[in-house]
């Protein structure tokens, strides 16, 4: 079996992975990134995002990222099935990270030596070398530094891409998370009007495909070396056995719900690395959505569902008008209810009768 | 390329070197045993020395660069399969309990395909321990010895220009297309592909072969020459066939996708080494000591 210094890496280690060793090449404008003011920033396990200004103070910077992808059983359901999940920085999904059109991403990927497999990333947001998977691809026990400038604003997915089979398997082991490049002067509105927002929240929404034994219960593996054949035949039905929130199903639930209270704005960023999902808010609506998440676009207003691609981010901004309980779901309402795609908002604030109210309870029908 | 200056041809052993020794004649081996390794049919390539690129990855001045070539030799002369493990030898480590069963599209005189490392490994001590032989997967370096003439390495452009990465990976993409090797996944029968000039068949066919050499992540002295430092990554092997390329060791399927642009293995399959006992522990053996 695999020991704790084996490294696993792409099925086919060719052109995209042996290129992965290489550094960023030194280029001209070397001399004017290093001029550039240097912000660093600890990232934070989702629903939560790092704090961050919503209209950037000054010129682009370079904002310095430090990651450490961890492979590490978790559990995803409430039956404690588990999952030989891939992490970047621990969690699934890994962190938001935040920063302004412009800025240069500086990150630091680090693949500590008790892993077993080689990882890397691929960023959306970037331009070039497969998303900069092609120079970012670290076997246990290295470390790589990754620079790419922001050039395009919007919520974007960066996901683990080792080459070949490996991609879609490091993908729905976890491996995916999302990066927000807001416009310098902030969010506007579909007429160029500013919005802000009160409270962010990131939903990561996961597929996940774990194979059953004979009795039909999920099966439990000792390392991610030793699922891959019978998880990549449950990967080609295409039919997930579990789609979650935050990596496990109900983790946005109960005491972690994600609050808010009446008047406030929250913006909600969700993606999904590798299937389509259309999020739905119940009881609420999309004031205005960037479905595809790029906010260069103007924003769609009063959706009650929205479409977010396989392979891309959006972001949905909301004021809450009511108090009570909303549930956010993924309106294939199989998937949010039998496969686990269900979060909570708690809304604190007075009712608003002139919205809604019953105007008569429940009674017999009048004869 | 290898060069091959004492050797030209390997000998093939006449009637089949086969995986049993005197040793075992003597010790009243199984009926089961004999058939097992009747097929077991042996090449003898004779020591040389030869020039060959390094298995792995190579980073000069931060820059990947063609792994470097060294001279290598093989001292003792190499006994190796003639044939890829077949589908039915690699059954009867099935049936013993002691391999994984393979999703086998083919039965009989066909290369066993399919296995990962790990499978290959397997059924290389259960072979040694049916036969009290050290039987194991060629190095890198041995498996390119043996397969003389049809070793090709990495697919590489020699390209590498520090200020634009994208040169390499382009280069070598043409590099992979001009060579216009369509997938073939259909396994054939043994023999099927020829016989190279050290005896072996079928090498660099529709099959790549598992070796024991780990892949290394390393980086050059800046003499260009030497090592300076470099990270083993045993939990990937290099595999050899019409070109090198390196996988994990419990890949089974060796076909590549997304943006993994490439050549990718048709099959993952391997043959195996048998290493020489000791003349003493020969000896020991006969007189029933060992
Ligand atoms: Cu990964």
């Amino acid at each position: 079996m695999l020991t704790r210094r084996e490294a696993l890496l792409g099925t086919v280690l060719t052109a995209a992975a042996v290129a992965t060793v290489g550094a960023m090449p030194a280029v001209a404008s070397t001399k004017d990134v290093a001029g550039l003011p240097r912000e660093k920033v600890t990232l934070v396990p989702p629903p939560f995002v790092h704090a961050h200004d919503q209209v950037a103070k000054g010129g682009p910077k370079v904002v310095e990222f430090t990651m450490t992808i961890e492979e590490k059983p978790m559990v995803i359901d409430a039956d404690g099935t588990q999952i030989n999940a891939m992490t970047y920085n621990g969690s699934v999904p890994g962190p938001l990270m935040v920063v302004h059109e412009g800025d240069y991403v500086e990150l630091t990927l680090i693949n500590p030596e008790t892993n077993t497999l080689a990882h890397n990333i691929d960023f959306h947001a970037a331009t070039g070398a497969l998303g900069g998977g092609e120079l970012t691809l670290v076997n246990p026990g290295e470390q790589v530094t990754l620079r790419f400038k922001a050039t395009r604003s919007g919520t974007f997915v960066y996901h683990c891409a080792p080459g070949g089979a490996m991609i879609p398997w490091h993908v729905v082991s976890g491996m995916s998370g999302a990066i927000m490049v807001l416009p310098r002067d902030g969010l506007k509105d579909d007429t160029g009007k500013p919005v802000r927002y009160d409270h962010i929240y990131y939903v990561g929404e996961n597929d996940f495909y774990i194979p059953r034994d004979e009795q039909g219960q999920f099966k439990k593996y000792e390392t991610a070396g030793d699922n891959y054949d019978d998880t990549l035949k449950v990967m080609r039905g295409l039919i997930p056995t579990h789609v979650v929130f935050n990596g496990k199903a109900g983790s946005l639930t109960g005491d972690n719900a994600m609050k808010a209270k009446v008047g406030e704005t929250i913006l909600i960023v969700h993606s999904q690395a590798n299937r389509d999902t259309r999020p739905h808010l119940i009881g609420g609506h999309g004031d205005f959505v960037w479905e595809q998440g790029k906010f260069a676009n103007p924003p769609a207003k009063d959706l009650e569902t929205w479409f977010i691609r396989g392979g891309s981010a959006g972001a949905a901004l909301y004021t809450f008008l009511q108090p009570g309980i909303y549930a956010y779901v993924n309106h294939n309402l199989i998937e949010a209810v039998e496969l686990g795609a269900t979060a909570h908002f708690t809304v604190e604030g007075s009712w608003d009768d002139d919205l809604m109210m019953q105007v008569e309870a429940p009674k017999a029908i009048a004869s | 390329m290898s060069l091959d200056p004492i050797f030209i041809s390997g000998t093939i052993a006449a009637a089949a070197l086969i995986g049993v020794g005197i040793t075992h004649a003597l010790d009243n081996s199984s009926l089961e045993l004999s058939q097992l390794t009747a097929v077991s049919e042996l090449v003898l390539v004779g020591p040389g020395s030869f020039d060959h690129p390094k298995a792995g990855e190579f980073l000069k001045e931060n820059h990947p660069v063609a792994a470097p070539i060294v001279q290598e030799t093989i001292h003792a002369p190499l006994e190796i399969m003639k044939y890829q493990v077949s589908v039915s030898e690699y059954g009867r480590c099935v049936a013993d309990g002691a391999c994984k069963p393979i999703d086998a599209r083919k039965s009989g005189n066909v290369p066993v395909t399919g296995v990962s490392h790990m499978d290959a490994e397997a059924y290389a001590t259960w072979l040694s321990s049916r036969t009290g032989e050290a039987w194991r997967l060629p190095t890198d370096v041995e498996w390119a010895y043996a397969a003389g003439e049809r070793f090709r390495g990495d697919m590489e452009s020699g390209e590498s220009d520090p200020n634009n990465p994208a040169r390499r990976w382009l280069a070598r993409y043409r590099t992979e297309t001009a060579l216009g090797r369509k997938p073939d996944p259909e396994p054939r029968l043994q023999g099927a592909f020829g016989i190279n000039s050290k005896g072996l068949a079928d090498v660099a066919g529709n099959i790549w072969e598992w070796t024991s050499t780990c892949y290394i992540h390393a980086t050059m002295a800046s003499d260009g020459l030497g090592i300076a430092s470099s990270i083993d990554n045993c939990g990937v092997h290099a595999v050899e066939g019409f070109h090198r390329t390196y996988m994990s060791n419990f890949i089974r399927d060796g076909k590549s996708g997304g943006c993994a642009v490439g050549t990718p293995p048709d099959n993952l399959g391997f043959r195996l080494v048998r290493d020489q006992p000791s003349l003493a522990r020969t000896l020991l053996r006969r007189l029933g000591l060992a």
